[in-house]
């Protein structure tokens, strides 16, 4: 077993991975750029030395400094969590050249699937269900126009080397074909550096199913159930549940063999997660393989009772997978909200800023994987995921039960997070009854919300008070106390008497 | 101690008082005086048992029902929540100079602009001495990744400009006034 592991993270996750060290006897030694040295995944590993700028390139994604703490510091591994390096082949490559254990598949798996088009080619021979296209990059307009009648109307244009949206267009009819497939390779080459599109038949409306698998090194290969993850915006998941609404068993078990298949052709380690996209009649097709752990991964550790990150470092030190396909056995109902720094009242812009107040949720059925604490500033130069809040229920309407609760005791103060937008997903009749796609969550932006009735404005004025007397620090702030920039930030809530208040209580 | 409170734009007038130690203690009270304050809200009377659980939240009993409300200031803005319900709240003492000045200068004066967030100003759309609308771009804040424009909240005339394109800024710093 390795004696220290580098995390070559932050957030949440390096937080995740230092807890799983700190649980199996592992010295855990964590890196951070210069406006992390604050950040929680400092305060908690065993030893932390600085790796640069923070801009991104210079720290997190600088290979030759993280590779220089690791052999300073005596790391035998390293756990790269999501992001960042995690799907970097060189970086895998450059970690064992080092002599330091990478935490994850191999450079050459991990090749194979970060190229969309090669990945396809070796998983058709695999006999894996894939959306009708073109398996190569296309080369011409008449290529494109010949694969597109072929397939038929509307189809789909992706990069590549894509992910996150960009160098998707969406074609309805052929003569938007030329336009479209012209942006489409423009914004590839801006974004990855790589003008190479494809195309595919568009599935309206589809869920986003994956898939976990596990392997070790001695070429065993188990699946570990679904995840649903359609509740989507901009191609980012915001929520994410185990099992699906939508999959039995028998729908389980063709995936999680479908999953295995991938993962074997594709010589695969650790890990890793194969994505579905799924159409209303329930069939599947092949989309990618993620190459590493999974920000959700944690409503699959609560319904399988498996610990993901305990068992990469087992895999990765050469241990044999500790159970067999038939161990596996889904229990009870997991779903996971992703806390950002993002203020709903402006279009989930950004809200990074300092933490003046944070009260957290706990109690039956509640995991809670942060990377914040009071007091912190939330740092603008990367991702806004602040914490994952996951509730566990025997079942979904417990699990639902249970998180709005949760939800309903998290306060972040001082800047602005999404939390509001959980309770607006989890009380949508939509949602309750499982009817989700891709689209969804744009729908229910756009849908107007419910009006807020009631409401406590008298309560707030009688805290005003009490607040300057019992504790005056901050209520009262010299020359600001005129409110600025425009809008009003209240709700509307009527000026609905105290009684009237009350009495609403009462009746609740 | 009186206060002059505004609560999502509404006026209240809020009188407070401590009540004394040798008082009545009511039924169903857990009889810590300290805690008990007579309020009258627009010359309501409500007898409130208030706790400062700790800073920026206090828990509320009134008449048996049990509030817990959170403060916090983001900029130059005061939130009071009370459950899920945010509100923006501002307070005075009314006897002092400064709250009549500013209670003046609600209706007309100076307003400022004020960053909301963090960030970088990355475009600046009026130069100082033109007219602006309500409710007009005035600043293009950058924040990760993200560009915000920051409304005039008011119409007049640019008074000043605080920061040029590249300023980097910190939540509540002033960007422009506007008169």
């Amino acid at each position: 077993m390795f004696r220290k592991i580098l995390i070559a993270n932050r957030g949440e996750i390096a937080v995740r991975v230092i807890r799983a060290c700190r649980e199996m006897g592992i010295a855990s030694v964590a890196v951070y750029s210069d406006v992390d040295r604050a950040a929680l995944h400092v305060r908690k590993a065993d030893e932390a030395y600085p790796i640069g700028a923070p801009a991104a390139t210079e720290s997190y994604l600088n290979v030759e400094k993280i590779l220089a703490v690791a052999g300073q510091s005596g790391a035998d591994a390293v756990h790269p969590g999501y992001g960042f390096l995690s799907e970097n082949a060189k970086f895998a490559r450059a970690c064992a050249d080092a002599g330091v254990k990478f935490i994850g598949p191999t450079p050459a798996s991990m090749e194979m699937m970060g190229s969309k088009t090669r990945a396809r080619q070796q998983m058709e021979k695999a006999g894996v269900p894939f959306v009708p296209g073109s398996v190569r990059a296309l080369t011409s307009l008449v290529e494109a126009r010949s694969v597109a009648a072929g397939i038929g109307y509307p189809v789909m244009l992706k990069a590549a080397a894509g992910g996150g949206g960009k160098g998707m267009r969406l074609v309805h009819h052929a003569e938007e074909l030329k336009s479209a497939l012209e942006a489409a390779q423009s914004e590839a080459q801006r974004s990855f550096g790589d003008p190479e599109v494809y195309l595919e038949k568009a599935i309206l409306n589809p869920r986003h199913i994956e898939i976990q698998v596990v392997a070790d090194e001695h070429g065993n290969t188990v699946y570990l159930g679904e995840r649903e993850c359609s509740i989507q915006r901009r191609h980012q998941k915001v929520l994410e549940e185990s099992p699906s609404p939508i999959v039995d068993p028998e729908m389980r078990q063709k995936m999680g063999e479908v999953a295995v298949r991938v993962a074997k052709a594709a010589g695969y380690t650790n890990a890793g997660t194969v994505e579905f996209l799924v159409d209303q009649n329930r069939n599947f097709y092949f989309l990618e393989m993620n190459t590493r752990l999974q920000v959700e991964h944690p409503v699959t550790e609560l319904v399988t009772g498996l610990d993901l990150v305990h068992l990469q470092i087992k895999i990765a030190a050469g241990g044999q997978l500790p159970f067999a396909q038939q161990d596996i056995q889904l229990r009870g109902h997991a779903i996971e909200c992703r806390i950002y720094a993002e203020d709903p009242d402006n279009n989930y812009f950004p809200s990074p800023g300092k933490i003046t107040l944070l009260l957290a949720p706990s109690g039956p059925g509640i995991r809670r994987d942060s990377g914040m604490y009071e007091g912190w500033t939330v740092p603008l130069d990367y991702d806004p995921l602040l914490a994952k809040l996951i509730a566990y229920g025997e079942d979904r309407p417990q699990a639902i039960s249970r998180l709005v609760r949760a939800l309903s005791e998290y306060f972040v103060g001082g800047i602005k997070t999404n939390i509001s937008l959980f309770q607006r997903i989890l009380n949508d009749k939509n949602f309750r009854a499982g009817k989700l796609d891709t689209g969804y969550l744009d729908r229910l932006l756009e849908s107007e919300a419910a009006r807020e009735t009631g409401g406590y404005p008298n309560i707030a004025a009688l805290a005003a008070g009490l607040f300057a007397q019992l504790d005056p620090d901050s209520t009262w702030d010299g020359e600001e106390l005129v409110p600025l920039n425009g809008a009003s930030l209240a709700r509307e809530s009527g000026a609905s008497g105290w009684k009237r208040a009350a009495r609403g209580e009462a009746l609740r | 101690m009186t206060y002059d409170v505004v609560v999502g734009g509404k006026k209240y007038r809020l009188k407070l008082q401590r009540q004394a130690h040798n008082s009545e203690v009511r039924a169903g009270d857990a009889g810590n005086n300290e805690n008990q304050w007579r309020c009258w809200l627009d010359g309501r009377e409500l007898h409130v048992d208030a706790v400062l659980a700790r800073p920026n939240v206090l828990s509320l009993l009134i008449e048996g029902k049990a509030y817990e409300v959170k403060r916090e200031r983001i900029g130059a803005d005061l939130h009071l929540w009370v459950g899920s319900h945010r509100y923006s709240a501002e307070l005075r003492d009314p006897r002092s100079y400064r709250s009549r000045r500013e209670a003046a200068s609600l209706e007309g004066g100076p307003r400022k602009l004020t960053a909301p967030m963090p960030g970088k100003v990355v475009r600046v759309l009026v130069g100082e001495k033109e007219s602006v609308n309500l409710g007009q771009g005035v600043v293009v804040v950058e924040a990760m990744k993200m560009q915000n424009e920051i409304k005039s909240p008011k119409k007049g005339i640019v008074q000043k400009l605080a920061v040029s394109e590249g300023s980097a800024v910190n939540a509540g710093d002033v960007l422009a006034i506007v008169e």
